[in-house]
């Protein structure tokens, strides 16, 4: 083992070596390796933000749904309550008709009861003059008879 | 074992353990005849499979880094992600500043050093065998001048190549960050100081040797772990290789235990790697540290 030229030859290769690393091997692989790191780191960032939205617009997609739904319910009851008025207006409606009806009726019954009184009264008075004239064959005084007969109707 | 025949097991190992060598001696430029040529000698395997592997990191990665895809990456480009996020993450975990140069290098030693051990699997007579062959039928040579030693790590010129380097780089930042005058007092007023300025000056040698041994243990620990690792474990398969040679039994025995000693391997050729990316990480983050 003896130490020679060698050992500086051998020095000046090392120099070499080490001078191209550092100019064509180290710096480009080192490149690659964090382009494709900061890659990776960016394609990481894009999911997590893109999973943050869709966790929003899941959130946004519920508060609507909530909305609407309280809006239907909402709707629904405000149908039923007008439902119920409708019902009772129309109730009322009827009733009001049929007492309408009804004292229409009765007061054409009062109307036609009166007329057949009235009817009744003049046959009554017609019959009972013709009755009193055959009774009585001999008519002197037609006026005399007929005030006293008007009389007697209006007694009636 | 193709020149073992003619060799005994201790010049077997020598032979392997024998780099081939080429250095500058008054006959010009000669081949496995340096063994007086001192520091003027080159170890032409170790720097050949050295730079080979280190220019199959550097083109693999480069590759890659070229036709890097964001979307989809390929499984190659998934592989070499994963070491570049590996030692990214070392890195980051150890050295707080800024410095673009600390992780390109931990990257580097850490490929560069786990190819180079893991020429520790190839059969430790497979490569001198075809170096053997090619030295003889292609170039006319003598058998024995056939010398290849194929693991890089375990030649102390590479590992300390490295380990130097990465000692001159913690003394640039050293200085760089807290200037020569911080420096400086880091190695002579610590671990010991005194309020009173004559103690302070008696202690400042005492610091400086420590700190000094502190500070140069670090590229001979770096460098030494990594070549006896690698030493230890290319030797024992050589051991191994001889006990091969033995006849049946020893070649079953043999057998197992190379077997055993590889898959033991794929522990230590990583571990290895990998301390020496974090040591170096770890005292270049020191370097940093202004205290």
């Amino acid at each position: 083992m003896n130490v020679n030229l060698t050992l500086i030859i051998n020095m000046i290769f090392f120099a070499v070596f080490v001078w191209f690393c550092m100019k064509f091997v180290w710096p480009y692989i080192m490149g690659a390796i964090e382009e494709r790191q900061n890659k990776i780191a960016e394609g990481l960032a894009a999911s997590e933000r893109s999973q943050k939205d869709l966790e929003l617009a899941q959130e946004k997609a519920a508060e609507i749904l909530r909305e609407a739904k309280s809006q239907s319910a909402e709707l629904v009851d405000s149908a039923k309550k007008r439902h119920t008025e409708i019902v009772d207006s129309a109730k009322d409606d009827a009733r009001a008709e049929a007492d309408k009806i009804k004292s229409g009726a009765q007061a054409e019954i009062e109307q036609e009861v009166n007329r057949a009184r009235e009817q009744l009264r003049s046959k009554v008075a017609t019959l009972a003059v013709a009755g009193a004239e055959k009774v009585i064959e001999r008519n002197i005084d037609e006026a005399a008879n007929n005030d006293m007969f008007d009389k007697l109707v209006e007694d009636l | 074992m193709a020149s073992s025949e003619n060799l005994d097991s201790v010049g077997y190992i020598k032979h392997h353990l024998q780099n081939l060598q080429v250095c500058k001696t008054d006959q010009g430029w000669v081949w496995n005849q340096c063994q007086d040529a001192g520091f003027w000698a080159i170890n032409v395997d170790s720097l050949l499979f050295a730079f080979l592997l280190g220019a199959l990191f550097c083109f693999s990665f480069w590759r890659v880094a070229k036709n890097a895809k964001i979307e989809n990456p390929g499984k190659w480009q998934s592989i070499v992600e994963m070491i570049v996020e590996f030692v990214d993450k070392s890195v980051k975990d150890t050295f707080h500043g800024k410095n673009p140069l600390i992780a390109p290098l931990a990257l580097t030693i850490f490929m560069w050093v786990i190819l180079m051990n893991m020429m520790d699997w190839i059969p430790v007579d497979l490569l001198p065998w075809v170096a053997e062959q090619t030295n003889v039928h292609v170039l006319g040579n003598e058998p024995h001048t056939s010398y290849l030693k194929f693991l890089p790590t375990a030649d102390v010129n590479i590992t300390f190549s490295l380990s130097i380097g990465v000692f001159l780089l913690i003394l640039f930042y050293s200085v760089k960050v807290k200037g020569i005058g911080g420096f400086v007092g880091e190695l002579t007023l610590h671990p010991f100081s005194s309020k009173n300025k004559f103690v302070q000056v008696l202690l400042i040698p005492v610091n400086l040797l420590m700190e000094t041994i502190g500070l140069i243990a670090k590229p001979i620990s770096l460098g030494l772990r990594l070549f006896g690792n690698l030493y230890a474990a290319e030797l024992l398969f050589i051991l191994i290789a001889i006990l091969m040679s033995t006849g049946i039994g020893g070649f079953v025995g043999g057998f197992i235990s190379y077997m055993g000693w590889a898959i033991f391997h794929i522990l230590v050729i990583p571990l290895q790697a990998f301390i020496f990316m974090m040591l170096t990480i770890v005292y270049l983050s020191q370097a940093h540290e202004d205290h």
